[in-house]
């Protein structure tokens, strides 16, 4: 058994702020531009990644607006078509699968190991200029002739028949693509191979598990999105007829090649979700976490099973009766390690001394969100059922629950959780509190009714409907203004912290990972000497101190065995 | 620039790792997870490849007829052949010999060259017999004649509409000229019909020779593309090397380097067979 040396009498205080800092210890532009410092470049993505979730909001308003009454309100049905394209590929491409892993795990993952940086700092660098350039092309595709696809860009729509620029759009998801290879392909040596002595891989804290489970997809499923992409801008361009049928291509196979990406991405979007609520929970009901190595495992087995299910996006596009049996049976089997993890945080709730602080709020969200998310996916995977719900307001619902209501929930706990660690700074609890409730009402309004309409026949990517559907429309944008309303009043909460905060310590919560022992905010090398690693949920381990306002190591404890 | 990576006497180990084990091993796996998804991107088009290969076995025997055996095998002997110094400079660099360094990544470079050559060659024959990848696509008389044999009627003829159809992109029609064109060659060798050439098989199934060449030239662009990053990454090693940077120590990136290039020319022993060695 590891012990940590925490000197038994005469508890010295741990420095809890520095003068100088990853922040401040250098200035200027280029010191931003080209730094490789993981923390700053973690920084860069968090600030280019809030603004396409802006960007796309903005889009997701549009939408919702649009459909509030029956008929056509302030749209034609050409710019409907783009404007939800458009919403789905910057929430998608943009923002979440970059949101967790480049924004918080690039702060956060070297921390956590007790290194000074990720393996490769250049190439992490080069990763937040591939996803700069990715999101530029988006930009020019807004200002040019925009998009009309779906965010899917199925053939041979996408390659014969629109105008809208397909090429700027593809281009700029290859880019995009690439920086999240190399942000996997770091991901998954930096934890390899940087980890602090004394951290065995069962030592490791969950999100590292699920940082490396994402790693993992990232390297396997996203160059395969790359080829799909590049033919499909050489069917565009050359018409070499991979794709099209009139070219003598086969559509089927663009919808094969794109889903053995796109459904292993959902879990790249999902997997980091998971590893940050798994630190949340642990950390807010102080108490160990339950069933590490079930939570840990069933990272890497989702990481692997994502592969084989890619099929279930295809039951109704001509799929052999066999295949679709398979993929429905796989599919289903994916539900479990799903399931296991939220067994396992709701056992770590049980008898916790739970603590509804801002990241539990968001944590706790998502455990319900996601639950729901994740039951009404096993009514897609039902061959019967889908047939009828296949193109409907239930799958909008089903993936928003999981997506949103999982991972953009999430990422706003894991916001919040290491926002005193990223900029030092407190943000206000109670308004903190009143924007996640806020934001989990409006969201649950926003979706729940999709979910009934979407039953009831709603089809999706329709910009009208008939007046039967009118209640749960209305509903629905409501919920989106409410929602709306709740992440408004997050931004205010964390940007009023950033000029009227209170200086936060070097561990407010309480937690037992390493990230928590350096300074807030950490200096620019995070340690000079790599620390000893421990139990990462040995929550003994620390105790509150009233004159720092936070929790420093406990005087004398030993780390137990779990 | 303020992050100051290095560590005195050691000018290349970067400040987060321990030593200069540490450094090359991660270096090692990092080139290793790449080269992963560098198989994994190659994937798709060889799936793509199976599934039309499969689809339309005959297709694929013929219109590989139009691809020059020689030449492929040239440059595969080319690319085998760099291999063998890519590897010999890792060892070179392991040993700290820099002159034997210097002339193996000079000679590794040189056959990629003469590598991108040859296939500069292939592609510029190709397209004077009108055989683009897609739209383009109009094989004139002779595309398909066996040239290793010395044909010398494999000279091309241009078809006056030739811009004109390809301009219309209009399916089927570009394909006329090399339907005559097959037949003739059929006729002369005192071959069979191929099946595909049969007048009564529809227009939408001999379509489907193009897309042979929409893949040839997918799969060896993809991978003259590879070639291409090679040379830079070479090139750029290279004048390292002439500064004297690799020591026993500190030749991670030759070792990485030589990797990718084996994963090049590993992709190029799978293309040949795959693409001219059909029959
Ligand atoms: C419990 C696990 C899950 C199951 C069983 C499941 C099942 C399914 C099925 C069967 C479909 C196809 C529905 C159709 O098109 O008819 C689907 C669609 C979708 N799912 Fe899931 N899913 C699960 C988790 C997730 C997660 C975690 C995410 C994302 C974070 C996600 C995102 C999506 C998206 C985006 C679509 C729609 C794609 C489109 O057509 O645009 N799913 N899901
Ligand atoms: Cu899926």
């Amino acid at each position: 058994m590891t012990q940590v040396d925490i000197p038994v009498e005469s508890p010295v205080r741990p420095v809890q702020h520095l003068d100088k800092n990853f922040i401040n210890h250098s200035k200027g532009f280029l010191s931003w531009a080209l730094t490789l410092d993981h923390k700053r470049i973690g920084l860069m993505y968090l600030a280019g990644i809030s603004l396409s979730f802006f960007l796309g909001g903005l889009f997701a308003l549009a939408i919702r607006l649009e459909l509030f009454s029956p008929g056509m309100q302030f749209m034609d049905a050409e710019t409907y078509n783009q404007v939800f394209t458009l919403h789905g590929a910057v929430m998608v491409f943009l923002f979440i699968i970059p949101g967790i892993p480049a924004a918080l795990g690039n702060v956060v993952l070297p921390l956590m190991l007790g290194a000074k940086d990720v393996a490769f700092p250049r190439l992490n660098l080069c990763s937040y200029y591939l996803w700069l350039s990715g999101a530029a092309f988006f930009i020019w595709t807004l200002f040019s002739n925009g998009l009309d696809t779906g965010w899917t860009f199925y053939t041979p729509y996408s390659t014969s028949y629109t105008d809208t620029s397909v090429i700027q759009a593809t281009a700029g998801v290859f880019m995009l693509g690439f920086s999240s290879i190399f942000t996997g392909l770091n991901f998954l040596v930096t934890i390899h191979k940087m980890r602090p002595p004394g951290m065995t891989w069962h030592k490791l804290p969950l999100f590292l598990w699920g940082m490396y489970g994402t790693a993992i997809m990232q390297l396997l499923a996203t160059p395969v999105l790359g080829i799909t992409l590049l033919l499909l801008i050489m069917e565009t361009t050359l018409g070499i007829g991979i794709f099209d049928p009139q070219k003598g291509g086969d559509p089927v196979l663009y919808q094969h090649f794109f889903w053995f990406y796109s459904h292993p991405a959902v879990y790249i979007m999902i997997l980091p979700a998971m590893a940050v609520v798994s630190e949340i929970i642990a950390a807010f009901s102080r108490k160990h976490i339950f069933g590490y190595r079930m939570i840990a495992y069933s990272s890497v087995s989702i990481a692997l099973l994502s592969f084989l299910v890619w099929g279930h996006h295809m039951f109704v596009s001509s799929e052999s009766t066999l295949a679709t049996l398979i993929f429905s049976a796989i599919t289903f089997t994916i539900a479990i390690p799903s399931a296991i993890k939220v067994f396992n945080w709701l056992a770590t709730l049980y008898k916790g001394s739970v603590a509804l602080d801002t990241p539990m709020l968001y944590a706790l969200g998502f455990m319900w969100l996601f639950t729901i998310g994740g039951l009404t996916g096993l009514f897609l995977a039902v061959l019967s059922t889908d047939v009828v719900l296949h193109d409907t307001y239930f799958v909008v619902a089903h993936f928003h629950y999981v997506m949103v209501g999982g991972t953009l929930f999430a990422f706003l706990g894991g916001l919040h959780y290491w926002w005193p660690k990223m900029t030092g700074k407190m943000y206000s609890e109670t308004s903190g509190r009143i924007a996640a409730v806020t934001a989990f009402i409006g969201f649950n309004l926003a979706f729940f009714p999709q979910f009934i309409m979407g039953s009831r026949g709603m089809p999706r990517r329709y910009a009208d409907y008939t007046a039967d559907f009118e209640l749960y429309h209305r509903l629905s944008t409501t919920g989106t203004l409410i929602l709306g309303v709740g992440l408004a009043l997050l931004a205010y909460t964390l940007l009023r912290s950033l000029f009227g905060g209170k200086k936060a310590p070097a561990n407010p919560w309480g937690s037992a990972t390493i990230e928590w022992e350096c300074p807030s905010p950490p200096p620019h090398h995070n340690f000079d000497h790599p620390p000893l690693a421990t139990d990462p949920y040995d929550m003994e381990r620390v105790e509150w101190d009233e004159e720092v306002q936070g929790y420093v190591p406990a005087v004398g404890h030993r780390p137990t065995a779990h | 620039m303020s992050d100051a990576h290095g560590h005195g006497d050691k000018p290349f180990l970067a400040h987060h790792f321990e030593d200069e084990d540490h450094q090359f091993d991660s270096g090692k796996l990092g080139i290793w997870a790449f080269l992963v998804t560098e198989i994994l991107f190659f994937s798709g088009l060889f799936c793509a490849y199976v599934i039309y290969r499969a689809m339309h076995p005959e297709v694929f025997t013929f219109a590989s007829n139009a691809l020059d055996t020689q030449m492929g095998a040239i440059n595969t002997g080319v690319l085998i052949f760099s291999s063998l110094t890519a590897a010999w400079a890792v060892r070179n660099a392991q040993l700290g010999q820099k002159t034997g360094l210097i002339v193996n990544l000079s000679i590794t470079i040189l056959c990629a060259f003469g590598f991108m050559g040859i296939k500069y060659l292939e592609y510029s024959h190709k397209f004077d017999k009108g055989l683009f990848p897609g739209d383009k696509y109009e094989a004139k008389e002779g595309a398909y004649g066996d040239e290793s044999k010395g044909n010398a009627n494999t000279v091309a003829f241009t078809s006056p509409d030739e811009e004109e159809s390809a301009e219309e992109a209009e399916p089927g029609v570009a394909f006329s000229n090399g339907d005559s064109a097959e037949a003739a060659l059929a006729e002369e060798d005192g071959e069979e019909l191929a099946p595909w050439n049969d007048p009564n098989v529809p227009e939408a199934t001999k379509r489907k020779l193009k897309i042979f060449f929409g893949i040839y030239f997918c799969m060896t662009g993809l991978h003259g593309i590879h070639v291409l990053i090679g040379i830079l990454v070479l090139g750029w090693l290279l004048t390292r090397a002439i500064r004297g940077h690799f020591t026993p120590t500190y030749y991670g990136p030759i070792d990485f380097a030589a990797l990718y290039w084996h994963l090049v020319d590993l992709i190029w022993i799978y293309l040949f067979p795959l693409l001219y060695l059909i029959n």
